[in-house]
C-alpha cells in the first residue's frame, strides 16, 4: 500500500480527516522548507503538499505567487525541490508527500527522469494543474511505473462524464476544487462543496481531499464534515510570511515554526472536533 | 507526424486533440476543461453554419473595412533595387491593425454563447484596442489585461481602451509584459468563467483557440493571394510576417501552405541580438516546452522557468509562439527569422519616407526582412509582406529612442 493510501486508511480507522498544508518549497528560503515541513508533521499535518515554484502559476491568486516569486528569487529549481524531499524523507519515513507544480519544469527535466528522481527522493504523488486528463497520460504512466500516484483535481465545473472519466484514471485521493477561481479566492459555499462532493462518491471510492477556500479552524471543520481530508493552502502561505515579515534573519526560522505550529493546531483541532 | 499521411497535410492539423504535430493541446486547469470544450463544439458549429459566416463577412466588409488594399511600395522597392514589395495593409483596418479581423469573430462566439463580459490580454495595446471597440459596439462589458510595463510604453492605446468603456487591469506580476497579462487574463476566466468569454488576441492558448484564431486571420491570406493572381497574374514568390503570438503571420501564410513555390519568413524580434540573450525569438533561439495552455517553442532556463524577454516593439515581446509556428518550423514549411531592434527601427524610418506609410514596430520587423530579402532577389519577382499595423501608437517609443522629449 502506497503511504498516501496508507495514511487515509489509518484516517479512516481512527475517524479523522487528512489535514494537508501546502507550502512553497523555498520560500521564504531553501533552508527553511525542510524544518517546516517537519514542523508541519508535529502540529498535526497527515501528508505535505509542496509547492514547485514556477515563473508563471496560471492558476494561483497573488498570495502564492508571490511565494512562488520568492522561492524563485533563490532559483529554487526543480531538483532543489526533490532534494528537500530527500532531507526530510531522513526523519521522517512515513508522513507522504505530494508535490504540486506546474507542467514545464517537469517537461522540461523529462517525464521518466523526474518520475525515477522523485520517487528516489521519497515522493509519494504529483499533481500538475496544467496537466488535464487529457494530457497526463504519459506523465501518469511513468509515476505508476515507480508507483507514485497522480492527484487529479475535479472542479465545480467538471460534468458528470469527466468526474467517470477521471477516477479511471485516479490514485491515491481526488482533490476537488471547492471554488471557481485562482487559490486563495472568494467564499466557500458548504452545501454546493457537499453536492459536487455526492457526485463524485457516486463514481469512486478513493478518498476526497477539498482544497481552495479553507483557512482556518472553523472552514475546516465545515468542510470535514463532508471530506476525507482539506488542503489548506493560502491561508497558510499568508500566515507564514506575515509571520516573518518583520523579523530579522536570525529569527526567521524560530518565527516560521511557531506560526507553522500555532495554525496547523489550531486547524487539526478544529478538525478532530468532528471526529467520530 | 500528420503530414505524411494526408496529401494535404497543412488542412488537416490541429487534429482531434488540438495537436499540430507534438505542439498545441490543452494544458490548463480542470476548472477550465468544460468551458474549453463547449466553446469548441460551438465554434465546429458556426464555422459550418453559412448563417454565421454571412454575419462575420458583413462585419468585416462595413465595420472593419476589408478588403484591406495590396500596394505595392513602388519608391522602396525601386531604392531596393531588387524584388517588387507588396504591402499587405492590414494597417487600413478598423483600429489599426489585424487584430480587429479575430475579435469581430470571437466576439460574434461570444454573443451566441450569451457571455456579457469579454476580457482580453494585451501587450501593444492593438488587441485590448480592437476588442474594447467590439465590446462596445455589442455593449458587453470588458476587462483588458495589461503589463505595467507596456502600460507605461503604450499609453496612447491604453487612453483609447479607457475612452471605448474598457476597464484596463496593470498587471504587477513577474516581467509585468505580455505573457503575465495572459496569466492574470487566465486566472480571471477561471473566477468568472460562467459570464465570461476570454477572447485570446494570438494563436496560442488551449485548444480551440490556436485553430479559430488561425481560421479568423486567414482572411488576410485569401485576400492576398487572390490580389496577387489579380495585379501580378500569378502568386508572389514569398512572403514575409512578424512572429510574437503569430496570428498576422498565420493568417497570411496558412492559404499558401499547399503553394509549394511559394516561400515563407516568419520574423521573431531579435531584440538587442539572439547572441545577447535579450531577445523574444522562442523559435530561433528556444525549445518546446508548456506555458499557456499549449506545447510550443519557448525561451525558458536549464530548470524549464519562463525567461524574461527583450523587444522594442510591446507586440513581440513574449516567450512563446503559436503551435502551429512550432510545427511549421519543425515540418520545415516556414524559415523563422530574426530581426533585431535597431534593424526594424531603420525600416520603420524607410518606409515611413519613402512611402508616406507608417508603419508599427511589430510589423517594422517583417519590414526589414523583407528589405533584405528583396535585395537578394530580382525585380521580376513579388514579395508580400504583412503590414499587420500602424505605427501611430509606437510614436513614442520612437521619438525617446530619438531622444525626443514631448
Amino acid at each position: 500500500m502506497s503511504r498516501i493510501a496508507g495514511r487515509f486508511a489509518q484516517l479512516a480507522t481512527e475517524g479523522r480527516r487528512a489535514l494537508i498544508p501546502y507550502i512553497v518549497a523555498g520560500d521564504p528560503s531553501r533552508t527553511a522548507t525542510v524544518p517546516l515541513m517537519h514542523a508541519l508533521v508535529s502540529a498535526g499535518a497527515d501528508i505535505i503538499e509542496l509547492g514547485v515554484p514556477f515563473s508563471d502559476p496560471m492558476s494561483e491568486g497573488p498570495v502564492i505567487q508571490q511565494a512562488h516569486e520568492r522561492a524563485l528569487a533563490h532559483h529554487t529549481r526543480l531538483r532543489d525541490v526533490l532534494a528537500m524531499v530527500a532531507e526530510f524523507r531522513q526523519q521522517d519515513n512515513d508522513t507522504p508527500v505530494l508535490l504540486m507544480g506546474y507542467a514545464n519544469p517537469v517537461e522540461h527535466m523529462g517525464y521518466a527522469a523526474f518520475a525515477d528522481a522523485a520517487a528516489e527522493a521519497g515522493v509519494d504523488a504529483a499533481l500538475t494543474v496544467d496537466l488535464p486528463p487529457e494530457e497526463v497520460a504519459d506523465l501518469n504512466r511513468e509515476l505508476r511505473r515507480v508507483a507514485m500516484d497522480n492527484i487529479f483535481l475535479v472542479a465545480p465545473t467538471t460534468p458528470e462524464a469527466r468526474i467517470r472519466a477521471i477516477v479511471e484514471q485516479a490514485s491515491g485521493f481526488i482533490y476537488y476544487v471547492a471554488l471557481k477561481g485562482v487559490t486563495g479566492a472568494g467564499h466557500l459555499d458548504v452545501d454546493d462543496v457537499a453536492e459536487h462532493l455526492a457526485h463524485i462518491r457516486a463514481h469512486t471510492e478513493l478518498p476526497l481531499a477539498v482544497g481552495f477556500g479553507i483557512k482556518d479552524a472553523d472552514s475546516a471543520a465545515r468542510i470535514g464534515q463532508l471530506a476525507n481530508g482539506v488542503v489548506v493552502g493560502s491561508a497558510l502561505v499568508t500566515h507564514l510570511a506575515a509571520a516573518v515579515a518583520d523579523v530579522d534573519a536570525e529569527g526567521q526560522e524560530a518565527a516560521l515554526l511557531d506560526a507553522a505550529s500555532g495554525l496547523m493546531g489550531s486547524i487539526r483541532r478544529g478538525l478532530d472536533s468532528i471526529a467520530s | 507526424m500528420t503530414m505524411q499521411t494526408s496529401s494535404k497535410p497543412y488542412a488537416s492539423v490541429p487534429d482531434a486533440q488540438g495537436r499540430f504535430g507534438v505542439y498545441g493541446g490543452r494544458f490548463v486547469a480542470e476548472t477550465l476543461m468544460s468551458a474549453l470544450d463547449e466553446l469548441e463544439t460551438l465554434y465546429r458549429r458556426l464555422a459550418a453554419d453559412p448563417e454565421f459566416q454571412r454575419e462575420l463577412d458583413r462585419d468585416l466588409a462595413h465595420y472593419v473595412g476589408r478588403p484591406s488594399p495590396l500596394y505595392e511600395a513602388e519608391r522602396w522597392s525601386d531604392r531596393i533595387g531588387g524584388a517588387r514589395i507588396w504591402l499587405k495593409r492590414e494597417d487600413l483596418n478598423h483600429t489599426g491593425a489585424h487584430k480587429v479581423n479575430n475579435t469581430v469573430g470571437q466576439a460574434l462566439l461570444a454573443k451566441h454563447m450569451g457571455k456579457r463580459r469579454v476580457i482580453a490580454e494585451t501587450g501593444a495595446g492593438q488587441h485590448g484596442v480592437a476588442t474594447a471597440t467590439i465590446a462596445a459596439r455589442l455593449g458587453l462589458e470588458c476587462h483588458v489585461f495589461m503589463g505595467e510595463e507596456d502600460v507605461r510604453r503604450q499609453a496612447l492605446n491604453v487612453y483609447r481602451m479607457k475612452l471605448l468603456g474598457a476597464t484596463v487591469v496593470p498587471v504587477t506580476s513577474g516581467s509585468r509584459t505580455l505573457k503575465d497579462a495572459m496569466n492574470e487574463a487566465m486566472r480571471d476566466w477561471v473566477t468568472n468563467v460562467d459570464d465570461t468569454f476570454y477572447i485570446i488576441g494570438t494563436v496560442a492558448g488551449p485548444h480551440p483557440y490556436p485553430m479559430l484564431v488561425r481560421d479568423f486571420q486567414c482572411v488576410i491570406g485569401r485576400e492576398a493571394r487572390a490580389q496577387s493572381l489579380e495585379l501580378t497574374g500569378r502568386l508572389p514568390d514569398a512572403l514575409v510576417a512578424c512572429v510574437g503570438g503569430g496570428s498576422n503571420a498565420i493568417g497570411l501564410f496558412h492559404p499558401f501552405l499547399e503553394d509549394e513555390g511559394v516561400a515563407m519568413y516568419g520574423v521573431e524580434a531579435g531584440g538587442h541580438g539572439v547572441a545577447t540573450g535579450e531577445h523574444a525569438a522562442p523559435l530561433t533561439a528556444g525549445t518546446p516546452g508548456v506555458l499557456h495552455g499549449n506545447r510550443t517553442y519557448l525561451m525558458q532556463d536549464e530548470d524549464g522557468q519562463i525567461l524574461h524577454t527583450h523587444s522594442v516593439s510591446a507586440g513581440l515581446d513574449y516567450p512563446g509562439v503559436g503551435p502551429e509556428h512550432a510545427w511549421l518550423k519543425d515540418v520545415g514549411r516556414v524559415n523563422y527569422v530574426t530581426v533585431n531592434d535597431d534593424e526594424a527601427l531603420r525600416a520603420f524610418h524607410d518606409l515611413t519616407r519613402t512611402e508616406g506609410i507608417m508603419p508599427a514596430l511589430e510589423s517594422s520587423h517583417a519590414l526589414a526582412w523583407a528589405g533584405q530579402l528583396a535585395a537578394r532577389m530580382s525585380p521580376e519577382q513579388n514579395i508580400v509582406v504583412n503590414l499587420s499595423g500602424r505605427g501611430d501608437k509606437d510614436i513614442h517609443t520612437v521619438a525617446s529612442i530619438d531622444g525626443i522629449d514631448f
